[in-house]
């Protein structure tokens, strides 16, 4: 507890001790009446104080001026009745302060447990300077300094390993508990703690750019993009007050005058209390915090497992996901292609695939990846003019004043050179050097081991269609469309037609439901973001991915997609659990209320308790199994 | 552009009443009060001046909640 809170609940204390004096001590009438003003004024000063700023700033419809009306409406009437009974004015302020002291203590707590989910920001780095080593803040460091990480510390910005290896934990980024190992030349990433070497680290970003930093923004920023249900509920926070307003005027003063109106007498005294009674509960607190107390508790429960929810609204509409969609490369394969074979060359595999590295040197495909690993060399950029990359088809470059072409059919077709077609199953880049056919290299793609129970954990998760987008050849999606079990595939795509896939798709949804596409944040930023949720894996160290998603798997595991939705469905549960049971039971106190069965002590209980179980509920978002 | 601040306020309600009540400054665009961060986004029309806008929007906000706190 903080020292507001502290204060608060000494108020509470007091104030209860005073209520209990005046009731259990013989007091004469003066004297009692001074111990429960002593007990009103103990706990509801500060209402009483913000109720008058709201009247003077023209604010009458808040909760502190509906407290004090309700409250103060309740003594007039025992001082008019003559009953002398106090008890309720006071008690309806007590339990109204025990309820914001535990909403606060609520809140407070699930804050700081999803900050410390959340704790990745290092304080200090080690930077190498001449004289030794120096602790500076990090947003101080340039780029392409050096810095040292020592056991047990966090590394606070993204680099390169030159000196030193070690054992990586990333824990706090993927939710994956196995250290990965790094050494000389290997990229490390802000916010994994270095477990047991030291590593001297060159930085080749700045604390701002790092991923750390990213993360942390993502996050932070999350709970600004407000859900569908936040806005109702602060739409019906906005009516329901000033309703419930007008509705105790009328309850004040209809009935007696009908009364009046009927020759019977109006009994103002009794719709008054009625009234009062309205006006305690009139403050939609339960719906107000708790709705986006699950949210937050839900994004923060969804990163600790290192899914990153770029909003509410975004958990919204996961939940709702009934279609699936997998680039397959990255997500449903592991998009590491190794050369496989070459064909068709006669001999001269070493210089195909030379040339072929060569022409294709500077895209950042995955294929031409694998072919300039296997080249083995750093390919010699000198060498290569004109480079040409078009779209779905591959590259065509002058190399050695030769021109090639690297790509698939189409590319052939394209060309008008005849083009032996493959029989083995994976990526085939064909090859053509002047104008003629000089072979074709096969590359394969590796499958992910546990797709085929992410593909099940996602039908039990209530998805009801999973399909597989490929730019690959038929045969080769066919292949892994049939030992994984999705249930549509398309190949053969060009990135537009992937767009136009995922349209149509969109069109085919049931109705309410939604489409999540799965990608791996390399050249699908446009379909990402056409369908109704982009889900990005394998985000860490990719800022493409993490820029372009709205949902973000830190590391490459595809049962998180399922697990995503599993949160994302139980947190709404949870929300529309608590809108609905919040609701009734205001609404039925205020039934009661209006025919008298109700009086202030069940207002105030059904107003307290109904937020500190609808509280209890939200916190329920922050663990799914 | 955007800016993020910090905010202190104490109940739920409150920090939707200073949502809206930035929202109406001349100068804002758009504003997004989160109660859970403690965090207010406000997002300024081209040209307006951040600094000067948010004196009333803390304005604004102390009429709706006088507890409330924007840290600049």
């Amino acid at each position: 507890m903080n020292r507001k809170q502290k204060k608060a609940l000494y108020r509470i204390l007091i104030a209860a001790a005073l209520l209990l004096a005046a009731n259990l001590a013989p007091l004469p009438y003066g004297a009692s009446c001074l111990v429960y003003a002593a007990a009103y004024l103990t706990i509801g000063w500060d209402i009483l104080r913000k109720a008058a700023l709201g009247v003077k700033n023209r604010r009458i419809f808040d909760e502190n001026f509906l407290m004090a009306v309700a409250t103060l409406g309740a003594i007039a009437l025992a001082v008019v009745e003559g009953s002398g009974d106090f008890n309720e004015a006071v008690a309806v302020m007590l339990f109204y302060q025990i309820g914001e002291l535990f909403q606060s203590v609520a809140v407070g707590k699930s804050r700081r447990s999803i900050a410390a989910l959340m704790d990745i920001r290092p304080d200090s780095a080690n930077l190498e300077t001449e004289n030794g080593l120096e602790q500076v803040d990090p947003e101080e460091i340039p780029v392409g300094s050096v810095i040292v990480v020592q056991p047990g510390e966090r590394i606070p910005i993204d680099g390169t390993v030159i000196g030193g290896s070690s054992g990586v934990d990333t824990a706090a980024l993927t939710g994956e508990s196995v250290p990965r190992d790094v050494t000389v030349g290997d990229e490390v990433i802000s916010g994994c703690i270095n477990l047991s070497g030291v590593l001297r680290v060159q930085t080749t970003k700045k604390f701002g750019e790092s991923t750390v930093s990213k993360i942390l923004e993502l996050v932070e920023n999350s709970s600004s993009h407000k859900s569908q249900s936040e806005n109702f509920i602060s739409k019906f926070a906005r009516v329901y007050t000033p309703a419930v307003c007008y509705g105790a005027l009328a309850l004040a003063l209809l009935p007696p005058l009908a009364r009046l109106a009927a020759g019977v007498p109006p009994a103002f005294g009794d719709w008054g209390y009625r009234a009062l009674t309205f006006l305690v509960i009139s403050c939609p607190c339960a719906l107000v915090i708790s709705i986006p107390l699950s949210f937050f508790a839900g994004l923060g429960g969804a990163s600790r497992e290192g899914i990153l929810i770029k909003g509410s609204n975004y958990l919204e509409t996961l939940s709702r996901v009934k279609t699936v969609v997998f680039d397959k490369t990255g997500t449903i394969t592991r998009g590491v292609f190794e050369v496989s074979g070459v064909h068709h060359c006669e001999g001269r595999g070493e210089e195909l695939i030379e040339y072929a590295a060569l022409a294709e040197c500077a895209s950042s495909h995955p294929i031409s990846q694998s072919l300039r690993r296997h080249y083995g060399k750093e390919p010699d950029r000198d060498r290569v003019r004109d480079i040409e990359e078009i779209s779905g088809h591959g590259v065509t470059a002058t190399v050695d004043d030769r021109t090639v072409a690297a790509g698939n059919d189409k590319l052939m077709r394209r060309l008008g050179v005849d083009y032996i077609p493959c029989h083995s199953v994976g990526t085939v880049v064909h090859v053509a050097i002047d104008g003629s056919y000089a072979g074709h290299i096969l590359i394969s793609d590796v499958e992910k081991e546990n797709v085929r129970e992410a593909l099940a954990a996602l039908r039990e998760a209530g998805v009801e269609k999973t399909v597989m987008l490929t730019g690959d050849m038929e045969s080769a999606a066919r292949q892994v469309a049939e030992s994984v079990g999705v249930d549509e595939y398309h190949s053969e795509l060009l990135p537009g037609d992937k767009v136009e896939k995922v349209e149509q798709l969109l069109k085919e949804l049931p109705n309410g439901g939604k489409l999540a596409f799965v990608g791996d944040g390399i050249n699908d930023a446009p379909v990402l973001s056409r369908a109704d949720i982009g889900i990005a894996m394998g985000a860490l160290g990719s800022d493409a991915a993490i820029e372009a998603a709205d949902v973000v798997l830190m590391d490459d595991d595809p049962m998180k997609i399922a697990r995503a939705i599993r949160i994302s469905r139980k947190c709404l549960r949870i929300v529309y659990e608590n809108i609905v049971f919040a609701l009734a039971v205001k609404l039925g106190c205020l039934l009661l209320g209006a025919l008298g069965l109700a009086g202030m002590w069940a207002a105030i209980f059904a107003d307290v308790g109904v937020m500190v179980l609808a509280v209890l509920n939200a916190m329920r978002a922050l663990r799914t199994k | 552009m955007k800016k993020s601040y910090k905010i202190e306020v104490d109940c739920a309600n409150c920090a939707n009443l200073m949502e809206q009540a930035a929202k109406k400054i001349p100068g804002v665009k758009n504003a997004a009060v989160s109660f859970m961060a403690l965090k207010m986004t406000v997002e300024f029309e081209d040209g307006a001046e951040p600094a000067k806008v948010m004196q009333d929007v803390l304005k604004a906000c102390r009429k709706v909640e006088p507890d409330c706190e924007i840290y600049m």
